[in-house]
């Protein structure tokens, strides 16, 4: 009887090794695959850094035909987009976020919730494509612009494009406000409006912060439809009116140049060096994203 | 007989197609402790929320009979919901400090009512942690986060938020069921003193609870009141059948 029990025991130990054993495996494998990507990077990325003069490789001007790889009107642009795009998705994101939770009745809220999420499903081309052919032109014609293919013009596409993600982990932030919390600020004589933005939207704000920085990630490394409407003219994006000019952003130029450029020049590995400072610039964004949910856990939530 | 301060008027309640509150009729005497009790889901906190219309925002309720504020029917058209929310106070089960700092959970209300006045803020802030008996506790710590303090704390925290507006009216709903024995013996102590400015209804989280505060006792089962009558009469000599089998802890 014992024996018999042991050996059940035994026999149940080592389907739990298995089971525990292809877990690991399939964890570490996708690590691995990460820390793969990430070397493969920094091998072909690195060389830039010694092989091309720091006054040249952040300078001004990008001309890669006359060994010119100045990065920096790359960058600013890149994040001259994205924060244009930010200002516009973060006020209309809470918003939604805010009206879908707080506001909408049940039946529109089950009819909008899966509409946002397909709208995070539309292919990054498609959104570029109607960038270029309708918003483009609009652009042009109400400002009286040489071309519609601008900064401002990218923003909106990628204020479109983040939108989703803002929304969805803006709204779980709502939602994860304890109801109690609204009734008792409605208890207290406030208004609905009073008890959303006096009550609820603090009590969420830090996931509502996590929010824009989630959708700031996706759109910084955004690359398609950025390509599509930006102009892609490497220019200093400093005076006032570039918002309304052409830019080039460092994944367009990634995209656009990788096809073509001859494997292990210098002009090769600057696109991988840019790779490098896109992959940091998204991890620090990420990384204050999870910085602000850990905090937030640590001071044990405002539940 | 002393004019009813809240009179509730065959009133049913229910959510979609559950009725959990049944023709409920009871009159609640100005400036005293009236205590709901009954076993889990007799309706006693939706009834609470009737009183103070918290229920408005739930989809799909339907609702029959009147509720009258100092003869006021307060499902009138023309009844102004924030001012009938700041005559009517309510504080809930678990405690919930708003974001921010305890001056400015206190003073919440007030604010939203448009009272700018530093001195009469400040006045009202001591006056109204004093009645909750907090005051000795977080007169040094009014500008730490709320968050900060321990559960029996944060839940007289509440009960002085509800006080800072000065109601006529307060209702607790299980306001001390998820503190210690001291706490709770500090929030009971806090309802004796406020009865005499204010209409109390409170729903205890025990029995014994119910003995030791009620003027008056409502004992509700499934949405029906069973029985009404002062508490040292319910808790001694319950008339109803089903009262005793509860008071004497044969069920529920
Ligand atoms: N928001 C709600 N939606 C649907 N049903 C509810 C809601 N609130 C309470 N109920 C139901 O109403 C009944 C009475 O609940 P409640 O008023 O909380 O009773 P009690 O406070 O006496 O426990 C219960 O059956 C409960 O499930
Ligand atoms: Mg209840």
């Amino acid at each position: 009887m014992f024996a018999q029990k042991q050996a059940q025991a035994a026999h149940a130990d080592w389907r739990e090794f298995v089971i525990e054993a292809l877990i690991r495996v399939l964890g570490f494998s996708t690590i691995g695959f990460v820390l793969l990507i990430f070397l493969f990077l920094l091998r072909e990325g690195v060389p830039s850094f010694y092989k091309v003069p720091v006054s040249n490789l952040f300078g001004t001007r990008w001309y890669p035909n006359f060994d010119l790889f100045g990065t920096l009107p790359l960058l600013l642009g890149s994040v001259l987009v994205t924060v244009t795009a930010i200002l516009i998705a973060l006020p209309l994101g809470a918003a939604t976020a805010v009206f879908v939770r707080e506001v909408a009745p049940n039946w529109a809220r089950e009819i909008l919730k899966p509409m946002i999420e397909v709208l995070a499903g539309i292919p990054s081309v498609v959104l570029g494509f109607f960038g270029m052919h309708a918003v483009a032109p609009l652009i042009r014609g109400t400002l009286g612009i040489p071309t519609g293919l601008t900064v401002f013009t990218g923003a909106l596409i990628l204020a479109y494009m983040a939108l989703p993600t803002i929304i969805s982990v803006a709204e779980d932030a709502l939602d994860a406000v304890p109801k109690s919390l609204r009734d008792a600020g409605l208890a207290m004589g406030a208004t609905q409006w009073q008890t959303i933005w006096k009550v609820v939207v603090p009590a969420a704000r830090s996931g509502i912060t996590t929010a824009v920085m989630l959708g700031m990630g996706r759109a910084i490394g955004e690359t398609m439809a950025v390509m599509m409407v930006t102009g892609n003219a490497a220019r200093m994006p400093l005076s006032l009116d570039s918002l309304f000019r052409p830019a080039r952003t460092m994944t367009a130029t990634i995209a656009a140049e990788m096809g073509e450029v001859a494997q292990g020049s210098i002009h090769y590995h600057t696109l991988f060096g840019i790779g490098i400072i896109l992959f940091l610039l998204t991890f620090l964004i990420n990384l204050a994203a999870a910085a602000t949910i850990f905090k937030k856990r640590r001071r044990g939530g405002l539940r | 007989m002393v004019e009813a301060k809240i009179h509730i008027d065959k009133v049913s309640y229910a959510y979609g197609e559950n009725w959990v509150l049944n023709d409920v009729t009871l009159d609640i005497a100005p400036n005293s402790v009236t205590v709901f009790f009954g076993p889990a889901g007799g309706g006693k906190t939706t009834l609470l929320r009737l009183i103070n219309r918290l229920n408005d925002l739930v989809e799909g309720t339907q609702m029959k009979g009147r509720i009258l504020v100092d003869g006021q029917d307060i499902y009138n058209s023309e009844i102004h919901i924030p001012t009938l929310r700041r005559r009517v106070g309510m504080v809930f089960a678990l405690p919930l400090p708003l974001p921010g700092t305890v001056r400015e959970n206190v003073l919440y209300g007030l604010k939203l009512a448009g009272v700018k006045d530093r001195s009469r803020l400040d006045e009202i802030l001591e006056q109204s942690l004093t009645q909750s008996a907090l005051w000795d506790e977080v007169k040094d710590r009014l500008d730490h986060l709320a968050v900060a303090l321990s559960g029996g704390q944060q839940q007289r925290l509440c009960i002085a938020r509800s006080l800072a507006l000065e109601p006529d009216i307060l209702l607790l709903d299980e306001p001390t069921s998820g503190l210690d024995p001291i706490s709770t013996r500090k929030v009971e102590d806090s309802l004796f003193t406020l009865k005499e400015h204010y209409t109390v209804i409170i729903v205890p989280h025990s029995i014994q609870q119910a003995a030791r505060i009620a003027d008056k006792a409502a004992f509700f089962l499934m949405g029906n009141l069973v029985e009404y009558a002062a508490g040292t009469e319910l808790f001694t000599r319950p008339r109803k059948k089903k009262t005793e089998e509860y008071v004497t802890g044969r069920f529920g």
